[in-house]
């Protein structure tokens, strides 16, 4: 018992993390069309940046804002010297070709300027793990778990709420129609980017403690993170969230049965469900909006 | 194949032969690697270029071709000669099957599903031990040489895969000047419309994906055979993205554009590999990665035509080469 | 740093009693098997080198046996894997500085059954450092009345491995034995440390460097594991035959890059050494360069007390590996 609530535990801390890649991909793919390759690589700035900037010795607050800050000039960066001048202009092959160029070339940046040796970042509250009904829960991943419910609830207020907001639905949901209205969707596609850049940044800020931040942690965690936003549908920020989730706990259970065949899962979880259900899982629900 | 192409692959075939009487060991093993990526790289040029479909998991049809030809050889003792045909087809069987499903999926699915596959196939490589000896991998593959009386491994490598690069080439030229090439350009361009002609465009992108799986797993065996040593880490997804950078860097709107972009891309990282360091000491694969990437996002968006295109357009052929083009004119233009 | 301190004393003194400058050629394979192979062969045929030293990996080394066999150029590789040099009969060519993953694990083993260890919970990290490990684990545990209870997977870029050790709480060991290198066998190593697992953590040579410490922070405490003499270099007494040579070395490596060195640097030491030592008698000749690294007795070097033979290419015993004890941050012996 104590070690299926473990499992658990691991697979919504694992999962919280997916889910903010998935919810990156999301913002940009409902707004522009565009699957990001670069995503992954947000989180590794935000948990590469943090980590230098601590080790110069700033203070940890002012390191995290500052990560999220460069991560998001990344994003926007991306969006004026790759997607801007393509957008409407190529096809979805090309625009994954030059995200997946942006992508390798932000990591070979990030090698140059910090090399191959993984850096730490200090955990946000020290101390022992808590005890969960039986089950060890490490105090960051609380913070992982409460960081990732609070960017959701951060996103779906701006998409909602605010003018800004209703100008990317707008874009999401008919491109045409946006621009009658005078929402100009390139101002909305580099808004998208720059938030998702944030939004990767900031679980890398918060997962840097955990796993130590390196040049090349951005792969499979934009991999992964893509499978969870497919299981979400792909165009839904709630169920980018509950995608990215669901797959950390699928990762967590398995791991038991074969860890070495655990990667493997994630990838034949994404292929089913693209071929079986291509709306994501929860089609009809909570996930059906757009963005 | 236009009489142009019959005479470029001609002087092709003289200069491979001759490679050897003025190229060091070296330089013929950088021809080898250039024959080896180039065959796999036409096969994307044709997926990609023709049919507009795309595969990031393409290391994985190479690897497939690796190790079943490698595999054969080593535990069933089969002879190079029969297992090197028995990887392209095995490969060629897997994207049959894999691709009916798959081929469901447009854009980005397709993409995503491509390199999911991809990394499967590695993670099996890595855990089926029994049959793959795991993550650790295998040597001492037996070789196919040329029954030619020559001296140098690197010689006689150097014939046999170029021999079959030359034969791929030929082949994929006449392909798209023939009718199924016509019929696949008219995939490219509209579906709809050639539904509505009464082309099964299901079918045509299958028997597409079947050969560029084939070609993969050709050049797969042949590397197994040249390398004779094999372990799942160089068949992951940063291989799939090598090799569809070789194809869009060459053009992809040509299969001459997979020989000149795995050509570029081979002398690029030896090249780099050198003077690297000595322009930025202590710096070096660090600097190709930025290259690379950066090469490839403005080559998509400023020169979709690739190498091969600009050539062209420098030659002052690019009038003749819009009226009769070899694929479509710009593959990643939105339709 | 070597070449620099070789030519400074004028360079190798050869057979024929002449100083000759040494020239050595460095390139980056990238970690890469591919590419591995190609910078071999550039190595061999166009630099021409006599013998090549290195790659530091397990996989990139297997990868380009067979080439340097063929070629017939010595190679001294710094990769841990036992496979490298045996069969020794498959390997004339081929031989390697660092302790064989047989040796350390022997010694693990020793350890754990010296300790009443018989429950012994595995995991170790997906690629072929993990793979030999785990091979040699399987071999000789029964040997030392050890038992396999758990035998768990992860791979080199997994953030969380709580999963697998949740796994490992229910198994009923007494022990944990990690294989794997940072970052992963720091974050497996927090990740126990978390879980609040109350077994003895033991690990491998694959840790021998600062950067683990750094990483695990203070759940790196308490961790024991098989290592050379490098880490401990103060603490050995006047007697040990290493002592000068560990202390000289760690001096050395502190002025040239202003860190604590690793053992991997020491790998590469060694074969530099070894090379130049062979060289000195025999000149640039390849192979009796190989027949003269065979007759090397008694070379005290950082790795250990090396002592070649045509049966044994690795050169090394027991008196290469010591356990270490990690205790408040740095390597202590361990009793």
């Amino acid at each position: 018992m104590s070690d299926l609530l473990q499992y658990a535990a691991t697979g919504i801390a694992l999962g919280s993390i997916y889910a903010l890649v998935a919810l990156g991909f999301v913002t940009v793919f409902a707004v522009t069309g565009a699957i990001n390759f670069a995503q992954g690589e947000f989180v590794m700035l935000g948990a590469m940046i943090a980590a230098q900037l601590v080790h110069a010795g700033m203070p940890l607050p002012l390191a995290a804002v500052l990560a999220v800050a460069g991560a998001a000039l990344a994003g926007a960066a991306l969006h004026e010297l790759g997607l801007r001048p393509a957008l409407g202009r190529l096809s979805p092959l090309g625009l994954i070709m030059i995200t997946i160029g942006a992508a390798t070339a932000i990591r070979g940046m990030a090698l140059i300027a910090w090399g191959t040796d993984p850096f730490t970042v200090p955990a946000f509250t020290p101390g022992p793990s808590l005890d969960l009904a039986g089950a060890a829960v490490n105090r960051q991943t609380v913070w992982i778990v409460a960081t990732t419910a609070i960017v959701l609830a951060l996103v779906w207020f701006l998409f909602q709420r605010t003018t800004t907001g209703r100008a990317l639905r707008a874009c999401a949901a008919d491109l045409v129609a946006a621009r009658l209205v005078g929402v100009d969707p390139r101002r909305m596609g580099l808004v998208s980017l720059t938030l998702s850049g944030a939004v990767g940044a900031i679980g890398g800020v918060v997962l840097a403690p955990i796993t130590f931040a390196s040049y090349d942690m951005g792969l499979m965690l934009g991999l992964k993170g893509f499978v969870g936003a497919v299981i979400g549908g792909l165009a839904s920020a709630p169920g980018a969230v509950a995608g990215g989730l669901l797959l950390g706990l699928l990762e967590a259970f398995a791991t038991p049965i074969s860890s070495g065949y655990k990667d493997a899962l994630a990838f034949v979880v994404l292929i089913a469900v693209m071929l079986l259900r291509p709306g994501g899982i929860f089609r009809g629900s909570f996930a059906r909006g757009r963005i | 194949m236009t009489r142009g192409d019959v005479t470029a692959v001609g002087v092709l075939a003289a200069l491979i032969a001759l490679a050897p009487l003025v190229a060091s060991g070296y330089q013929l093993s950088i021809l080898i690697s250039t024959g080896l990526y180039g065959i796999a790289t036409i096969g994307l040029v044709l997926l990609v270029g023709l049919a507009r479909q795309v595969s990031l998991g393409h290391a994985a049809f190479f690897g497939l071709g690796a190790y079943v030809s490698g595999l054969l050889a080593t535990r069933a003792g089969i002879s190079p000669w029969l297992t090197i045909p028995a990887g392209a087809l095995a490969a060629m069987a897997v994207a049959y099957v894999v691709g009916r499903p798959v081929l469901r999926l447009h854009g980005h699915y397709l993409a995503m599903a491509t390199l999911g596959l991809g990394i499967v196939f590695q993670v099996v490589l890595n855990e089926w031990v029994d049959l793959t000896r795991g993550p650790s991998g295998f040597g001492s593959i037996p070789t196919a040489t040329l029954p030619l009386p020559i001296a140098g491994g690197e010689t006689a490598s150097l014939y046999l895969v170029w021999l079959a690069a030359l034969a791929v080439l030929a082949l994929s030229l006449w392909l798209v000047r023939s009718s199924p090439g016509r019929a696949l350009r008219a995939i490219g361009d509209s579906e709809v419309a050639s539904e509505l002609l009464g082309l099964h465009t299901a079918d045509w992108k299958l028997r597409v994906f079947t050969l560029s799986g084939a070609y993969a797993g050709l050049a797969g065996a042949l590397y197994a055979n040249y390398v004779t040593f094999l372990s799942p880490q160089p068949f992951g997804f940063i291989f799939s993205l090598e090799l569809l950078v070789m194809a869009v860097v060459g053009g992809l709107a040509s299969v001459w554009g997979g020989m000149v972009g795995a050509f570029t891309l081979v002398v690029l990282t030896e090249t780099l590999r050198r003077s690297l360091p000595e322009w930025l000491p202590g710096s070096s694969g660090e600097l190709e990665l930025v290259l690379f990437g950066v090469a490839l996002a403005a080559m998509v968006l400023l020169r979709p035509t690739g190498l091969v295109g600009l050539a062209a357009a420098g030659l002052g052929r690019a009038r003749s080469l819009r009226a009769a083009p070899a694929t479509a004119e710009e593959p990643l233009h939105a339709g | 740093m070597l070449e620099a301190e070789l030519n400074a004393k004028g360079g190798i003194k050869g057979p024929d009693g002449l100083m000759h400058k040494v020239e050595v050629v460095f390139y980056d394979n990238q970690s890469q098997e591919s590419q591995s192979v190609l910078v071999a062969k550039r190595l061999i045929e166009e630099d021409k080198v006599p013998v090549i030293i290195g790659p530091s990996q397990s996989g990139t080394t297997l990868a380009i046996v067979d080439t340097t066999q063929k070629a017939q150029i010595p190679l001294i590789s710094a990769a841990a894997s036992f496979k490298i040099v045996e069969p020794v009969a498959d390997r004339k060519w081929v031989f390697k500085t660092p302790q064989s993953d047989s040796l350390i694990m022997e010694n693990a083993l020793a350890y754990h059954k010296k300790a009443g260890h018989t429950k012994l919970a595995w995991i170790s990290v997906n690629n072929a450092f993990g793979d030999s490990g785990r091979a040699e684990l399987q071999r000789l545990a029964p040997k030392y009345g050890v038992t396999v209870v758990a035998d768990e997977r992860f791979g080199a870029t997994d953030t969380d491995m709580t999963a697998q050790l949740t796994k490992i709480r229910a198994s009923g060991a007494d022990c944990l034995q990690i294989w794997a290198i940072p970052p992963a066998a720091s974050t497996v190593t927090k990740n126990a440390f978390d879980l609040g697992l109350k077994l003895p953590v033991f690990q491998s040579h694959g840790i021998g460097n600062q950067t683990f410490i750094d990483l695990a922070g203070p759940s790196a405490n308490g961790v024991i594991f098989p290592v050379g003499k490098l880490l401990v270099a103060s603490s050995l007494p006047d007697s040990d035959p290493q002592k000068t040579v560990l202390v000289d070395y760690t001096a050395a490596y502190k002025t040239a890059y202003g860190k604590l060195p690793t053992t991997f640097g020491g790998h590469a030491w060694d074969a530099f050494w070894i090379a130049v030592k062979a060289m000195e008698k025999a000149g640039p000749d390849s192979a009796k360069i190989r027949d003269e690294i065979e007759k090397i007795r008694n070379f005290v070097g950082v790795t250990g007390v090396f002592d070649f033979s045509a049966t044994d290419h690795n050169g090394l015993d027991n008196r290469a590996v010591t356990m270490v004890k990690i205790d408040g941050g740095t390597w202590k012996p361990a009793e």
